[in-house]
């Protein structure tokens, strides 16, 4: 019973959301993974995902928005077609995890945060991302690449480009 | 709750069981430091202030969040607890400006406090502090981000507190901020706003100077100002607030006003108005000099002495010409009680009229007969934080009686109260109540027939009928309830319902209007039909006894003017009113009606006034006053404005001037016992029973007739329930008084007598409309919705 | 994708099926699968204590990093409860050196789905959550189906197995917060809120998700459950040492030959698990120093690792076994970086709640990151280590004292180094060039 008529989602979103809400014991537990998936679907959580989120869950905008703010994946403002997020922490960072990023930054000749003129790309730093023992890893957007080198980040970036990447969403 | 025993440095303290360390230790005189603990609020354990050690606990623990337990040994000061302090300070002012000097909240800043006591002052890092912009988030609230220690007490006080949740936390780690509802990017300035209700209890519960208040940031000093208790004159519950005052070269200007001791009948709650709104006092049109119709149709400022003069000789001339019923008086709620009980005794003795009336805000009057005998029964203001189970029926407490309405949520959230709501409209409460029962449209009355028994009238009452019955039997099923009432509910609807909740066992009551005074007005007897204490006019009674005032019953507020319609109103006396805005009164209707009229601002009524005295507000004066609820108390004098007088003072010159006999309408001076009976009373040879009284209460006498303890000590003597505790009301504290009146056979059918001010949470009836304050906010609301309007339309 | 890796030491229980496609359920099926809560349903009206004296004699002990006891986890939730009981599966597996539920759910996650029913059937719960990190969308996506083929086999939902018990699981991602493996604050997440720590006590097994009590469990744990419960309890003790049963998986990860997620016996040499199982120090280079269990743990240098890997040997030690994650750092590494690093990821993942791990890593960060770009003075050193001291023990929840451990190892291990770096002499291969801490995100 989605009470939001004007959907500004998907109609596959907007069903799914539809059921995401009824499953928890609490409807705002649908919270945290709404707002991912909104924004897997319009490249970042707009203000307005944000006001229809709200609704679905039956909070204000400024809840959704302080819940938003706290977790790093989510953004307000649109990334690259592709967002490469590089691990430079410590398992990433002994295993040349900082080359890939200046790599990175080099090939795609944006720096961190930053998208690609044809908004194809944008890269980020980022923590750990549960790859530390295949080592240096990075995602683009939810896929893993590990055990980089710079030649190898050449190799996926143009898989990429060229469409051909897996991009798991 | 069983009393638990433990030992705090050594002492032994004994606490109800559950309560927190923190409190517990506060009550046996031992202060924790705490920066994010706030009594009634959710615990937090953020700040890592109140650490203390706990014998067999490996770490330190938050006092904040320790319930006691027997036994327990705690230790709040040791040098390894302050060294925790320490650095916690260090660490919060590593990124806290230290500019403590041009701060607003220096000398009140609990940071500032603790810093010096824990000597944690020189920052030792080399890093430069993040700076940012002060941020105006609205007319009253301003934000300084970087003084905030992220405590996050505003952000519960909005949300818990004032059920408005208008403030959050966003980001996280040290990024982490508060920020208000209204983000930079949708609003058209491309700043953050907070769209609230203003109340200004965030700033309130900062302990830093992080958020601010439009109105006195930067003006002074909390250190070179007085600090003056008194009432708030804006709605019906009588806040206490505590107004900051300076000196000017014309008087005394009051520059802020706080709940700061929270020690008032209001606790720890203060509205927009109360805090803010004092600034008409400081208006630029105020008037200050008396203002005399002359001939050529113009209002001129003249002398008091002439003024006072021509207003004496003409009310004398008409009274003696035209007969005292000729002449109408009308009365305002902002009044104290002494010049609300002079004003009619003046009226009524020196006038020789009952003609007598004040803008109803409620119907008092119904109200008291309808509890007639059950003094018992009336509810005071405290009742709401603690009664277990509260019925609403009509108004809306949250925009008409903030404080009622924080203390029904406190009381929800903290001791799960029960409360029904019936009402016609959403009213805001209804998301604290157990149930809510949408009423059709002027159901009220319906409501209470129904409620009474009257089966037939559910379908008149609500569509729900199903819903109404639960509702009934829910309501019935409480004992203690407490039954507050909206001004929609007059007369016979009123009784009735009052009636229905007698049935219920411990069942208390009470009647909600709008000003500070309204209740005080019509208990004062500012009433055409009834002497204070609704003692009808007429009816024998000490009061009847003492007053020479004329048998026949007054006209009220309408026939005053209807008559004045006719030309039979020769004289019209207001004192702090506007009727002509408040009834709608055709400006014509006046011509030939010689009026005078107290106030403070050429108002609709001032403006058609042939002498305008120049009067001062109540926060300039001393007195009583008597909230919706029949909590009497005192109000002190704190600005002082050169040229306007007292109202009080206005009659008894103006009296004085028609050559009454001062000592019988203002009981004062040493030379009545004397003459026992000579110059008081009407009846020779009879006792002065004021001054018998006096001695009898070990009391001595007034020595002016300027001292509106004398009207109080006559009040106390001679008002039915208004048996007032001395000591309770010189030491600030309200006390309770139930009006014991006599029970009517007719309950009066005027409705239209009573009008709800319909206030709204930035306007306060005429005297709203000078405070730039409240003015800026109504601004500010019609900006926001018609952004809001804007955006929708934009993104549709 | 990760590259599974072997090494004869390894004795393999939770990794059992790795790499045999067990994430296909008739696989795992045929590998044993669903047999353990089965043989739990089996024993009637005993089942609750039956499973519960089980992990109390396997010795198991919380895989998530403070090694907490499972079986008297379990036993603390109260039998009869007014609010519902759930059980709560922590995949959010993010403490940097951390990487082995990834495995767990690449390979075999029906054996977290399996442990989550086996937890359940314990504690009288009738829904379970697993709880993935958002990162992990690919892993979200092949427990969801996981879960979906349970439920198609009617082994989840109503009357799971003939029991006349119900029992269902959501899956449930994060979005990114370091913070959020924190349980209370993983509770906090799933009910679509800030993920901020709660207040305890009351502790999760009598108030956590929802108000009800609530078993949470590390995914390792929670997938070694149908393992015990098959092999019995004594048996899976006896593999570990006394008061550490069992196995537990180890990622090896930084300067090693062979990286890779090792299951090992409890109480297992480190310098074993370095120079042996993960192959020695990578090119032939020399060891400097271990991060043992994951980045919150203090440090441990060249000549400290003859140490048994269990949660009472590491912490005689002065450390922690922590996650399992097993960081190795060769001669060429500068540890005044390696700490700035170490530090900027506690700063960048701090909720923020409370003062001192707010501002103190805030503080550490900035004094560390000038040190290292040449800017710092001697007082520095002390002024780290005096915000580390008063960090620990201080904080809401345990992120503070994670930030402050390892920092206060490293300066106090180390503190020449520091000191010479200082005054010029800087020891180590930068990793990190200035420039790039210019542009950081954190
Ligand atoms: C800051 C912080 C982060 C944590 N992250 C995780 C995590 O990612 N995964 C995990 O299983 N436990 C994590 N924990 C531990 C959990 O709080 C909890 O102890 C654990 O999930 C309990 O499961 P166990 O008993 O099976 O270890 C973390 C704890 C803290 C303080
Ligand atoms: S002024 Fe009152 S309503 Fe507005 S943000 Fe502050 S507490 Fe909330
Ligand atoms: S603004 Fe004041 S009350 Fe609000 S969190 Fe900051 S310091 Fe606390
Ligand atoms: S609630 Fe009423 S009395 Fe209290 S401050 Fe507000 S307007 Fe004044
Ligand atoms: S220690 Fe405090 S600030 Fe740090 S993560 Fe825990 S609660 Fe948040
Ligand atoms: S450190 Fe890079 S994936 Fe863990
Ligand atoms: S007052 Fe106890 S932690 Fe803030």
């Amino acid at each position: 019973m989605s009470t939001v008529t004007n959907t500004i989602f998907s109609p596959e979103l907007a069903a799914r959301f539809d059921h995401l809400v009824t499953i928890y014991p609490v409807k705002r537990s649908a919270l945290v993974p709404m707002l991912l998936y909104a924004q897997d679907e319009i490249g970042y959580v707009s203000d307005a995902a944000v006001s229809e989120i709200a609704v679905r869950i039956g909070i204000n905008d400024l809840e959704v928005r302080n819940v938003l703010s706290y977790y790093s994946m989510l953004r307000t403002k649109p990334a690259g077609k592709y967002n490469v997020q590089v691990c430079t922490n410590i398992s990433c960072m002994l295993r040349g995890g900082y080359g890939i990023l200046d790599h990175c930054k080099k090939t795609l000749g944006i720096g961190h945060k930053e998208t690609t003129a044809d908004g194809t790309f944008s890269l980020e730093e980022v923590e750990c991302i549960g790859a530390c023992c295949w080592a240096p890893a990075m995602q683009v957007n939810y896929d893993f690449h590990d055990g980089l080198t710079p030649e190898k980040v050449d190799v996926v970036l143009q898989q990429y480009r060229d469409g051909q990447g897996k991009d798991v969403k | 709750m069983a009393d638990v025993t433990l030992i705090v440095d050594g002492k032994q303290i004994t606490a109800p069981a559950g309560t927190l360390l923190i409190e517990a230790c506060k009550s046996a005189g031992i202060e924790i430091p705490a920066f994010c603990y706030y009594p009634g609020l959710s615990l937090q354990a953020a700040c890592r202030m109140c650490v203390v050690r706990i014998e067999k606990q490996p770490k330190l623990a938050t006092a904040c969040t320790t319930t006691i337990a027997e036994g327990m040994v705690v230790q709040t000061e040791t040098p390894e607890i302050a060294q925790a302090r320490k650095a916690t300070l260090q660490l919060l002012l590593g990124n806290h400006p230290l500019d403590c000097p041009v701060c607003d909240a220096g000398g009140e800043c609990e940071l500032q406090d603790m810093t010096f006591k824990y000597g944690a002052a020189e920052s030792f890092y080399a890093e430069p502090k993040n700076h940012r912009e002060e941020q105006k988030w609205s007319p009253v609230v301003y934000f300084d981000r970087p003084r905030c220690i992220l405590c996050y007490r505003c952000v519960r006080m909005c949300g818990e507190g004032m059920d408005v949740f208008a403030l959050g936390i966003q980001n996280r780690g040290s990024s982490a901020v508060i920020a208000p509802n209204v983000p930079a990017q949708l609003s058209p300035d491309d700043l953050a706003h907070v769209d609230c209700e203003q109340c200004g209890m965030c700033i309130d519960a900062c302990p830093v100077g992080a958020l601010t208040s439009g109105t006195y940031r930067y003006k002074t000093r909390p250190w070179e100002m007085n600090h003056v208790a008194t009432v708030c004159t804006h709605c019906g519950d009588g806040c206490k607030t505590t107004l900051g005052v300076r000196s000017t070269s014309d008087g005394s200007e009051i520059v802020r006003g706080d709940n700061r001791d929270k020690s008032g009948i209001n606790n720890d709650f203060l509205c927009n108005k109360g805090r803010y709104a004092f600034d008409f006092a400081n208006h630029e049109d105020r008037i200050t000099q008396p203002l005399v119709r002359q001939a050529n149709g113009e209002l001129k400022p003249v002398s008091w002495e002439i003024a006072l003069d021509h207003v004496g000789k003409k009310l004398r001339e008409l009274r003696d010409t035209r007969g005292g019923k000729s002449i109408g008086v009308i009365g305002g709620n902002r009044l104290t009680n002494e010049e609300a009980y002079l004003l009619q005794k003046f009226a009524r003795t020196v006038l020789h009229t009952n003609n007598i009336d004040h803008h109803r805000t409620a119907d008092y009057v119904a109200f008291a007969q309808s509890l007639a005998g059950h003094g018992e029964r009336t509810a005071s203001l405290h009742d709401t934080l603690k009664a277990p189970a509260v019925l609403i029926v009509g108004g809306d407490p949250t925009v008409q009686s903030p404080a009622t309405a924080w203390n029904l949520r406190t009381n929800v959230r903290l001791n799960r109260a029960k409360l029904y709501i019936a009402n016609a409209a959403e009213i805001k409460l209804r998301r604290q109540a157990k149930a809510f029962l949408q009423l059709a449209p002027f159901g009220y009355n319906a409501l209470a027939a129904y409620l009474a028994g009257d089966e037939a009238a559910a379908l008149s009452a609500t569509s729900d009928t199903a819903a109404l019955s639960s509702f009934r039997d829910a309501v019935k099923a409480e004992e203690n309830l407490l039954i507050l009432i909206g001004s929609e509910l007059r007369g016979a609807e009123l009784k009735k319902l009052i009636d229905f909740g007698l049935t219920i066992p411990g069942a208390k009551f009470a009647l909600l209007s709008d000003y500070v005074n309204s209740r005080g007005a019509a208990d004062m007897g500012l009433l055409p039909d009834m002497l204070p204490g609704y003692t009808p006019v007429g009816a024998t009674s000490p009061m009847a006894t003492e007053y020479a005032g004329p048998n026949a019953l007054g006209l009220d507020m309408l026939e005053m003017f209807d008559s004045a319609d006719r030309g039979n109103l020769s004289a019209l006396y207001v004192v702090g009113a506007n009727p002509v805005a408040r009834y709608s009164i055709d400006p014509a209707t006046l011509k030939n009606t010689f009026v005078v009229v107290q106030e403070m601002f050429l108002t609709e009524t001032a403006a058609l006034a042939d002498v305008v005295l120049p009067a001062a507000n109540l926060y300039e004066k001393a007195g009583s006053v008597t909230n919706s609820y029949g909590d009497l108390q005192q109000v002190s004098k704190a600005g002082d404005r050169a040229g306007v007088r007292t109202d009080f003072e206005m009659i008894v010159r103006v009296a004085d001037k028609i050559g009454a006999n001062m000592q019988s309408l203002v009981p004062f001076g040493k030379g009545l016992r004397a003459d026992m009976g000579q110059t008081r009373g009407v009846q020779s040879g009879e006792a002065d029973r004021h001054a018998v009284w006096l001695t009898a209460n070990n009391m001595e006498p007034r020595l002016s007739p300027f001292d509106s303890f004398a009207i109080l000590d006559e009040i106390q003597r001679l008002v039915p329930g208004y048996n007032i505790l001395r000591l309770q009301l010189l030491s600030g504290n309200d006390q309770h008084l139930s009006p014991a009146a006599t029970p009517l056979v007719q309950i009066s059918n005027r409705r239209d007598l009573v009008v709800p001010a319909n206030d709204t949470l930035f306007t306060s009836g005429t005297l709203g409309r000078y405070s730039t304050m409240l003015c800026d906010l109504q601004q500010n609301e019609i900006l926001r919705a018609s952004n809001l309007t804007q955006i929708q339309t934009a993104a549709d | 994708m990760p590259t599974l890796v072997s090494h004869p030491d390894e004795v393999k229980i939770v990794s059992r099926r790795f790499g045999q496609g067990a994430a296909d359920i008739e696989k795992y099926i045929e590998l044993d699968g669903y047999k353990a809560v089965q043989l739990a349903i089996s024993q009637g009206a005993e089942m609750s204590n039956w499973i519960i004296n089980t992990m109390k004699a396997s010795g198991l002990r919380g895989r998530g990093g403070a090694g907490f006891p499972t079986g008297m986890k379990w036993s603390f939730v109260p039998k009869v409860s007014e609010k519902p009981k759930y059980v709560l599966v922590n995949g959010d597996e993010s403490e940097p050196g951390t990487c082995k539920d990834h495995v767990i759910f690449l390979h075999d996650p029906h054996s977290v789905i399996e442990g989550t029913m086996i937890a359940g059937l314990a504690i009288g719960s009738k829904l379970g959550f697993i709880y993935l990190r958002g990162e992990y969308r690919y892993l979200l996506k092949q427990v969801e189906k996981a879960v979906a083929d349970a439920y198609a086999k009617g082994f989840l939902g109503k009357n799971i197995f003939g029991s006349g018990i119900d029992f269902d699981i959501i899956t449930q991602t994060g979005a990114g917060a370091y913070e959020v493996g924190e349980e209370s604050a993983l509770m906090e997440s799933l009910e679509g809120k800030r993920g901020v720590p709660r207040i305890k006590p009351p502790f999760p097994a009598v108030v956590g998700l929802y108000g009800g009590p609530t078993v949470i469990n590390n995914a390792e744990t929670i997938a070694n459950a149908p393992h015990i419960l098959l092999m019995g309890g004594e048996a899976y003790a006896k593999l570990g040492t006394e008061r550490n049963g069992g196995t537990r998986l180890f990622g090896i990860s930084g300067h090693v030959e062979r990286p890779g997620v090792y299951e090992l016996p409890m109480g297992y040499s480190l310098r074993k698990a370095i120079y042996e199982v993960a192959g020695g120090i990578k090119d032939g280079k020399k060891l400097k120093a271990v991060v043992p269990g994951g980045s919150s743990c203090p440090v441990l240098t060249a000549d400290e690792i003859d140490v048994g890997l269990d949660f009472d040997q590491m912490g005689k030690a002065g450390t922690m076994l922590g996650s399992g994650g097993i960081v190795v750092l060769d001669e060429t590494v500068s540890i005044v970086e390696f700490a700035m690093r170490v530090i900027s990821f506690y700063q960048h993942e701090s909720c923020g709640w409370c003062i001192p791990c707010r501002e103190g890593t805030d503080w550490i960060k900035k004094t560390l990151t000038r040190v290292y770009n040449g800017g710092g003075s001697k007082k520095d050193v002390d002024n780290v280590q005096y915000l580390a001291e008063n960090m620990m023990g201080r904080t809401f929840c345990p992120l503070g004292d994670a930030a402050a451990m390892p920092t206060l190892g490293f300066v106090k291990k180390f503190r020449k180094e520091f000191e010479d770096y200082i005054e010029g002499h800087k020891a180590g291969t930068p990793l990190i060039t200035v420039e790039q801490l210019v542009g950081a995100g954190h």
